[in-house]
């Protein structure tokens, strides 16, 4: 009898699928269980953001960045508040570098629970998730006391940061420092040498560290092949220079070690947020200079010049001056950047973000050939995707 | 400390810059260094020769692609910029190249230099309208099945052309033209932040001055 031909079906995996981590509509070309094609349909989250952007003030744009990668907004922060003040050429102090490292790292700490947690989920374990968002929970309280919202902090702005934490937070997120290695080791027992969770995520998905330049990866899926390229000490930024920790690398580059490497950086994350509550220094949390931040609320009861720059900040707001900056941040996902054209009034000319995401998506072809259609899941999984920064 | 960090990547830019001026300095038309970071502009025929000599280059070694992105000048007779921001891991170093061109002219692609720029061509095609020849899969990206324009375009109103509802009898999404209660405003904020020149305080100062 003649063998049988299979005729390749294709699958419509999405838009709406639990597994496709948001709206990603996914075309599968399959020859049995094989997927020959994958065809990614991006944009269903697509809100014009950089077209906003160009029609709002400095100020009025920041919100944007934190609804791109909502899992982790104050990163986004960052990349947008260091563009700005490149552009200014506005000196931060230091005290608000410190904390906005310290946030920064939170939001590390929150994404890689996530995601983590997620990916876990995806491959057939459930009880990672449910501890997972306990401590998120946690942290995204610290978020909370410091700028008022649990997810849309908008609380790193160009200058410095917008408030002063309250007092006793850092000897809180401190005791929850203490006490969170602890959970990383149980999640590390239900995972790391679990026989289905090694399966399920070892060899999957395996790219190469020149095939990941070629793919202009970054963040930990870089890392997961092997290379110690992480911004944070390659190009520091907001005085990462002044903290002791390292960059865990994976040897590889498969699903596997990059669920390792994540883990590895939460640990990490919490020694540098160790270091920074240390090491806090009094004084000011934004740039003084009133042109671009606000003056204090008591101020402006006395004085006419506060309020005088009060008003004009929050109607006009400031202008920067002609010039463009290409600033990157090694946001939890990877190398989160924007490129910010000033053409010297107080509105952006062009602001292109550059999202992690984004790259890591348009590879899943090349990642996903030839693997299993349960395999793409994991892959999904471990790249970390989020749909508000891809689609932005 | 700050100071002598960003004179030490000043002296690294000077240096590559100049390198780079030496082996393709014909085929460029602007080399500049500006705020720490490296500029280099050419022509679109000279684009790939460009990129592949920034790629593959001993002292270059700008192996990943960490962008492109369209801008608008509207009034420019070549109107569209693309920006193609380098990443070398190995020196460490960033460099953006620039090329110009007008609505009727194609971009010859990177793709066959890089592979990402798959995806980033097909998004400056999607909001700039910017045609990229030989691109394997030159689809719209971002935007809606069927959108119609290139949104980030400078003459494409921020509210866009239509709308969408779901129609209760049709039992199905509807597309139609916007329209809004308010008119869309803009304000023109182009007045002197520090007030009217010559200030008061000025004159004074001057007068004791002489």
């Amino acid at each position: 009898m003649a063998e049988l031909q299979i005729k390749p079906i294709t699958i419509n995996f999405g838009p709406q699928h639990p597994a496709a981590h948001g709206v990603l509509r996914l075309v599968l070309e399959m020859k049995g269980e094989v997927v020959e094609r994958a065809d990614p349909h991006i944009g269903l989250l697509h809100r014009g953001t950089e077209k906003l952007i160009e029609h709002k003030t400095y100020l009025q744009a920041l919100p944007y960045f934190d609804r791109l990668d909502y899992v982790a907004p104050m990163n986004q922060e960052h990349a947008y508040a260091l563009a700005v003040e490149k552009l200014l050429e506005l000196e931060v102090p230091k005290r608000a570098q410190y904390i906005r490292v310290l946030y920064a790292e939170i939001g590390r700490l929150l994404n890689h629970l996530l995601n983590i947690t997620t990916f876990a989920l995806d491959v057939g374990a459930m009880t990672p998730m449910l501890w997972g968002f306990e401590e998120r929970e946690k942290l995204m309280e610290f978020y909370e006391r410091a700028s008022g919202a649990r997810l849309h902090a908008a609380f790193f702005r160009p200058g410095g940061v917008h408030q002063d934490l309250p007092t006793s937070l850092l000897e809180d997120i401190q005791s929850w420092a203490d006490n969170f290695p602890k959970f990383i080791n149980d999640l590390e027992n239900l995972l790391t040498n679990n026989r289905i969770f090694k399966q399920r995520t070892v060899d999957i998905g395996v790219v190469t560290y020149e095939q990941a330049l070629d793919l202009s990866f970054s963040g930990p899926v870089l890392r997961g092949t092997g290379a110690a390229w992480d911004l944070r000490t390659a190009q520091p930024y907001d005085s990462y220079e002044d903290f002791d920790f390292d960059i865990p690398i994976g040897k590889t580059g498969d699903c596997y070690a990059r669920y390792l490497v994540r883990i590895e950086e939460m640990r990490q994350s919490l020694k540098i947020i160790h270091q920074v509550i240390a090491k806090m220094p009094d004084g000011p949390v934004k740039a003084l200079d009133h042109k671009v931040t606000p003056p204090k609320r008591n101020e402006m009861k006395s004085s006419m010049e506060a309020l005088i720059h009060h008003f004009k900040l929050y109607t006009e707001g400031y202008r920067v001056p002609a010039g463009e900056t290409y600033t990157a941040v090694e946001a939890p996902k990877g190398e989160f950047g924007v490129f910010l054209i000033s053409d010297g009034t107080n509105k952006p000319y062009r602001c292109k973000i550059r999202a992690p995401g984004f790259a890591f998506l348009a590879a899943l072809d090349f990642l996903g050939r030839g693997h299993m259609l349960a395999d793409t899941v994991a892959i999904i999984g471990s790249l970390d995707i989020v749909f508000g920064e891809i689609d932005r | 400390m700050i100071t002598s960090k960003k004179t030490e990547t000043q002296k690294k830019l000077k240096k590559l810059a100049n390198y780079i001026k030496m082996q393709v300095g014909s085929i460029l038309s602007e080399i500049a260094i500006n705020k720490e970071e490296l500029l280099l502009r050419c022509s679109l025929s000279n684009l790939i020769k460009v990129l592949i000599f920034l790629r593959d280059d001993t002292q270059c070694h700008f192996k990943a692609l960490i962008d492109i992105c369209g801008v608008d000048y509207p009034e420019r007779r070549n109107r569209f910029d693309i920006v193609y921001n380098l990443l070398s891991t190995s020196y460490n170093t960033r460099i953006r190249l620039k090329t110009s061109t007008d609505d009727n002219t194609s971009v010859p692609s990177a793709t066959s230099v890089f592979r990402s720029a798959n995806w980033w061509e097909r998004e400056v095609w999607d909001m700039y309208g910017i045609f990229f020849s030989d691109h394997p899969d030159l689809r719209r990206i971002l935007t809606d099945y069927g959108f119609d324009g290139h949104p980030m375009r400078k003459d494409f109103p921020l509210t866009g052309h239509v709308e969408v509802r779901y129609d209760d009898e049709q039992k199905r999404v509807v597309y139609e033209p916007v329209s809004l209660v308010q008119e869309f405003r803009n304000f023109d904020f182009l007045s002197p932040w520090e007030g009217a020149r010559p200030l008061l305080s000025d004159l004074k100062n001057k007068k004791v001055e002489k």
